[in-house]
């Protein structure tokens, strides 16, 4: 006889974390590998600029939406940069998290208001149901995307709802938790394998184009 | 005079007969000999309606049937334990109402307060089993080894034979502590005796747990109270715990929970956080994931609890709570080296990464060589 959910978090907070670091750790490495070996052909091309400054300038640019596309498509650029900066703090500079990553890492730093990190919650969440339902009534959009794009829509919004629930007692708090840790762990498994494996890759992404351009003398 | 005292100097020899104690007084006439008041005796009746979570109305009809309860034989056993459990029951500090409660059951057998020993007490345990057949609540601390009956005997019977003996005329079998309860210390990791809780032995009859290492002493007395109000035993949760009293997390009930909420934690047990008497989350308070009522009923006659003394709560009540990780890892914190893991999967994924690039190159030189010049004519082109 045990406390319902506990079996859970133990496996969660032991084996199941060490299954999700494996299988990231794993992935990551393959990945890197994999697209750095791809090589670059050799550019014959008498070089026209830097490419150097181009890739660190493009790294950067990259946050500000190209000319005119913030008009086009609001929505997505106003939701998109909003969510994706709601995760960052949510899961960054939530104490309890820090608490989890200097336990793992050794690594700490200030965290911010659990209240504000709870209406952070709120906000994302809402944001990233704006988005579903915007890519679901649009005919082209709902027609160009695949299973995947639902798959991290899910492995993103489970450990935001997940962790809402927990923090704020709604259901029972120790299965909520084990939920929690484990919807955390099946999304750091599956980042580099799938197309959440941006969250490694956009900063090197984002340099090789800008690279690219930027030894033709062109911005990116 | 504390209550082992009391105990011995009211029932003076274990010799009695045991057919006597149908002729103890009630309730009403010890506390009358002990010069309890009458608003002293609704007090704690108000007190322990309110424990029970029932309605205020109800303290009338709970001092009533304690005024005119029967008192039920009790047969206490210890096994694999430390006698905290017995120590928290019996040094209950003034007043000693909640004692006078207990003192009010017949305590028909308990190793450690009994004055008599050897085969007198075993005879006294015999005596009460046969005489109150089916009546008496059995209480048990300590958890039952099955790895080997010699790990724990008394008097040459073994702890299962014992249970298993004394559970059969057993109304209902109160778990007291973690050990009886879950098995608490004895079956933690790698569990050398084998011991398991009472709940594994007993399945035929209702077992309460009232888990804790050890349980508050009102905890303890608010279940053979609400015995004694009810002829019943309280709702039970899935983990066999009385709902009332383990109803919610010491972390619902916590005072700290709003630096909780606002995110002001102690980093240690010294700092500025410590000092301000923020919540100690982050130096492994277990008290989000730990069922028991120290934040609002707490300790030493409702003086403190382990976290309005600085220290976190290390969930002793729960069901493993000596395997689930560091008493000072924040409760959502790994408990496993990832170490030893990381190294080895970042070394297979390079591998793997190794091997897919040397897979693509191979499959690039093979399309170079295998591709063919495409001609204008062959894409019917004129020239």
């Amino acid at each position: 006889m045990t406390e319902p959910g506990m079996d859970l978090l133990m496996w969660a907070r032991g084996t199941g974390f060490q299954i999700a670091i494996g299988v990231f750790l794993f992935g990551v490495a393959l990945r890197l590998v994999e697209i750095f070996a791809l090589g670059r052909k050799a550019d014959v091309a008498p070089a026209k600029g830097d490419a150097v400054s181009g890739g660190f300038r493009t790294i950067f640019s990259r946050f500000v939406p190209a000319p005119g596309f913030a008009a086009l498509l609001p929505v997505q650029v106003i939701g998109g940069t909003l969510f994706h900066f709601g995760l960052l703090f949510i899961v960054f500079f939530f104490i309890p998290h820090i608490a989890v990553i200097k336990d793992t890492f050794g690594l700490s730093w200030p965290g911010i208001s659990s209240a504000v990190i709870n209406a952070l919650t709120v906000v994302t969440f809402a944001i990233l149901v704006v988005l579903l339902v915007v890519r679901l009534r649009h005919p082209v959009r709902r027609y160009l995307s695949d299973f995947q794009d639902y798959l991290i829509w899910v492995l993103t919004v489970l450990p935001l709802v997940t962790g809402y629930m927990a923090f704020n007692a709604v259901g029972p708090y120790i299965p909520m938790l084990a939920t929690h840790v484990l919807s955390a762990e099946l999304l750091i498994a599956l980042i580099p394998f799938t197309r959440l494996t941006h969250a490694f890759t956009w900063v090197s992404s984002r340099y090789y184009n800008g690279a690219f351009a930027g030894r033709k003398g062109t911005s990116s | 005079m504390n209550s082992a005292a009391v105990w011995r100097s009211r029932t003076g020899a274990w010799t009695r007969k045991v057919d006597d104690m149908a002729n103890k007084p009630i309730l009403k006439e010890v506390l009358r000999d002990r010069g309890v008041s009458r608003r002293g005796f609704m007090r704690y009746c108000a007190t322990l309606t309110s424990l029970m979570a029932l309605p205020a109305a109800m303290a009338p009809r709970v001092a009533q049937a304690l005024e005119g309860a029967p008192r039920p034989s009790v047969i206490w056993l210890s096994f694999q334990e430390c006698t905290g459990c017995t120590e928290s029951i019996t040094r209950s500090s003034a007043p000693t109402l909640e004692d006078l409660i207990f003192n009010a059951v017949s305590l028909d057998y308990h190793h450690t307060l009994q004055a008599a020993s050897g085969h007198a007490a075993e005879a006294a345990r015999e005596a009460a089993m046969k005489a109150q057949d089916g009546k008496y609540l059995l209480i048990v601390d300590g958890s039952i080894p099955l790895g080997n009956p010699g790990f724990s005997t008394i008097a040459g019977i073994s702890n299962e034979d014992m249970l298993r003996d004394a559970a059969k005329g057993a109304a209902a079998v109160i778990a007291v502590g973690t050990c009886a309860a879950y098995g608490g210390l004895p079956m933690a990791d790698p569990n050398p005796t084998g011991a398991v809780p009472v709940s594994h032995i007993v399945t035929d009859k209702p077992v309460v747990n009232i888990p804790g290492c050890p349980p508050i002493a009102a905890v303890m007395t608010g279940v053979l109270a609400h015995f004694l109000t009810f002829q019943k035993l309280p709702d039970l949760d899935e983990a066999g715990r009385p709902v009332v009293f383990y109803g919610d997390t010491i972390h619902d009930r916590c005072y700290r929970r709003p630096f909780y909420n606002q995110g002001l934690f102690a980093e240690g047990f010294d700092d500025e956080g410590a000092r301000k008497g923020w919540c100690l989350f982050k130096v492994g308070c277990k008290g989000p994931v730990t069922r028991n009522a120290c934040a609002t009923i707490k300790w030493n006659g409702g003086v403190s609890f382990p976290i309005q003394s600085g220290h976190g709560c290390i969930g002793c009540s729960q069901p493993d709570f000596w395997d689930a990780g560091s008493l000072y890892t924040a409760v959502a914190s790994p408990t496993a080296d990832i170490t030893p893991v990381a190294g080895i999967a970042a070394a297979a994924g390079i591998g793997a990464g190794v091997a897919v690039a040397a897979l693509n190159l191979q499959a690039k030189k093979k399309a170079a060589a295998e591709s063919t010049p495409v001609t204008v004519q062959e894409l019917g082109g004129k020239q």
